[in-house]
C-alpha cells in the first residue's frame, strides 16, 4: 500500500476514529478532550492560584503543598491514579476519557494556579493598596481591579497552555483511549509498511496545531508588550 | 479494601523490580542530560549564527521538536526510524535493546531544543559590547563566546535550564510507552503482578517527588549562589 493510498483509506479514521459508527475518536477527540480539559482546569486553576496568594495562611499552605506535588510530579502518574482509583471512588468503571480529563483537569489546573498567581503577582502593589484603601473589601478588589488586570497579562500563557494540553493528551495512548496517536499506531499495524510516514504524518499533525497556537501566542505577547509601552 | 502493605517496598521481589526502574529512570537521566545539554549548546549557537541559513536551521529543529509531543517523537524513533535503514542494520538494532536507544535519541533531543532557547536567550541577555570588546581585544567568534560570553549567560541560564531537567526528569516516564523498563513501567508490571496499586504507585510517586525536589532545591541554591551580575 502507498502512502496516498493508505491517506485514502484512512483520512476519515485518522479525523473521527471509528464515528459515527463507533465512540469519537482521532484528531476530533484529542481537540475535544484538550478544549475540554483546559476550560474545566481553567476555574479551578484561577481558585488554586487565588489561595496560594491570599492572606489565609490554613488555604495558602495545603494549595501550595498540592501545587508542587503535582508540578513534581509527571502527569503519567497522574494518569495512573487515576485510572486505577476512580473506580474505587467512584464505586463503577470509570471510562477512558473521563479518566484521561480528570487527570489533565488535576495537572493542568496546578500550571495554571502558577500562571495566574504570576500574572497577579506581577501587578504593582499599589493597586490592591488603593482598591483597599477606596474601601473594596479583599475579595471585591481581587473581582473588580486585580483580575481584569492580571487576566489580560495571562492570555498569551493561557494560549502556550492549550498548546501544551494539545500535546499532553497523547498519553491517553497509554491507557488505550482512541485519540490520535493511538489511531496511528492502528493504522500502522494494519497498514504494517509505512511506519515512517505514518509517524511523520502524526508529528506533522500535531505540529500544525501547536505550532499554529504557540505563534498566536507569540503574536499577543507583543501586542501586550507594546500597549503597555505606548502612553 | 487491603491494607497498606509496607513490607513489599522494603524486601523482595517487586521490591527489586521498583528499583531496578527507578535506577534505569536515573540512568536515562544522568545519560540524556549532558547530551541535551551539549545539543542545547549548539543549538543555541546556530541560532545566533551570521548566516540566514543556519539560524533557519536551528529554528526548524527547535520548533518541530516543542511542538510534537514527546510520546509522537518516541513513536517515530522507535517504530518510525529503523524502517529508513538498510534490513541488517535494523535487525541488528532490535537484537540492542533499541527501546533504550530510541528513549535516548527522543528524551535528549526533546530536552535539547528546550534548552537551547534558554541558553539562546541568556546568551541574548549578555549585552552585545560585551562580544564586541572581545573582537576589538583579538579573540575570534568561538573564543570571545567560550571565554567572555558564555560564562555570564550562563547565571541568566541557570534557572530555566534546571527547570529544564525538571521536566526530562519527569518526561523519562513516557518512555514507557516504548517498553523501557524504567520506574512507570515497573511500577505498573507489579501492580499488574500483585494488585498492590496504592503500594506501587506510592512508591513510584514518592521516588519521583523526591528526586524532583531535590532539582527543585538546588534551583533555589544555585539562584542563590550565582545570580546574574550587572555588566
Amino acid at each position: 500500500m502507498g502512502f496516498l493510498e493508505m491517506i485514502d483509506t484512512y483520512w476519515l479514521y485518522f479525523l473521527v476514529g471509528q464515528y459515527p459508527d463507533g465512540p469519537l475518536g482521532g484528531l476530533a477527540l484529542t481537540l475535544l478532550l484538550a478544549t475540554l480539559g483546559l476550560l474545566l482546569a481553567l476555574p479551578l486553576g484561577l481558585v488554586l492560584g487565588l489561595a496560594r496568594i491570599c492572606p489565609w495562611r490554613w488555604l495558602r499552605w495545603p494549595v501550595t503543598g498540592f501545587v508542587f506535588v503535582v508540578r513534581g510530579t509527571p502527569l503519567l502518574m497522574v494518569v495512573f491514579w487515576a485510572y486505577f482509583f476512580l473506580p474505587s471512588v467512584t464505586g463503577h468503571k470509570t471510562g477512558q476519557f473521563s479518566t484521561m480529563l480528570i487527570a489533565l483537569v488535576i495537572f493542568d489546573a496546578a500550571y495554571l494556579a502558577e500562571i495566574v498567581r504570576a500574572g497577579l503577582q506581577a501587578l504593582p502593589r499599589g493597586q490592591m493598596e488603593a482598591a483597599r484603601a477606596l474601601g473594596l473589601s479583599y475579595l471585591g478588589a481581587l473581582r473588580s481591579v486585580l483580575l481584569p488586570q492580571g487576566l489580560r497579562h495571562m492570555l498569551p500563557s493561557l494560549v502556550n497552555q492549550f498548546a501544551a494540553t494539545i500535546k499532553e493528551t497523547s498519553l491517553g495512548y497509554i491507557i488505550g483511549l482512541a485519540e490520535i496517536s493511538f489511531i496511528a499506531t492502528q493504522v500502522n499495524t494494519l497498514v504494517f509498511t509505512l511506519p515512517t510516514q505514518i509517524y511523520l504524518l502524526l508529528g506533522a499533525t500535531y505540529f500544525v496545531l501547536c505550532f499554529g497556537l504557540t505563534r498566536l501566542a507569540y503574536r499577543l505577547e507583543r501586542r501586550l508588550a507594546q500597549r503597555l509601552h505606548t502612553p | 479494601m487491603l491494607s497498606f502493605d509496607v513490607s513489599l517496598l522494603l524486601a523482595g521481589p517487586y521490591h527489586e523490580m521498583l528499583l531496578a526502574g527507578l535506577r534505569l529512570s536515573l540512568t536515562l537521566l544522568a545519560i540524556t542530560l549532558p547530551l541535551a545539554l551539549a545539543l542545547g549548546t549548539l543549538v543555541a549557537l546556530l541560532g545566533l549564527a551570521p548566516l540566514a541559513w543556519l539560524r533557519g536551521l536551528a529554528l526548524v529543529f527547535v520548533e518541530s521538536q516543542r511542538n510534537v509531543p514527546l510520546l509522537a517523537h518516541l513513536l517515530f524513533w522507535y517504530f518510525g526510524a529503523p524502517e529508513l535503514l538498510p534490513e541488517a542494520a535494523k535487525e541488528w538494532l532490535y537484537g540492542q535493546s533499541f527501546e533504550a536507544i530510541a528513549a535516548v535519541i527522543a528524551l535528549s533531543l526533546y530536552a535539547g531544543a528546550y534548552m537551547a532557547e534558554d541558553l539562546r536567550s541568556g546568551i541574548r541577555a549578555v549585552p552585545r559590547g560585551q562580544l564586541e570588546a572581545a573582537r576589538a581585544l583579538g579573540l575570534g567568534f568561538l573564543a570571545a563566546m567560550r571565554r567572555v560570553v558564555l560564562p555570564q549567560a550562563l547565571r541568566h541560564s541557570l534557572p530555566p535550564l534546571i527547570s529544564q531537567t525538571l521536566n526530562l526528569w519527569k518526561d523519562t516516564s513516557i518512555a514507557t510507552v516504548i517498553g523501557v523498563g524504567e520506574l512507570m513501567y515497573q511500577a505498573a508490571k507489579v501492580e499488574s503482578a500483585s494488585f498492590r496499586s496504592v503500594e506501587a504507585f506510592s512508591f513510584a510517586t514518592l521516588a519521583y517527588l523526591t528526586v524532583s525536589l531535590l532539582i527543585t532545591g538546588l534551583a533555589a541554591w544555585v539562584q542563590r549562589a550565582y545570580p546574574p551580575r550587572a555588566a
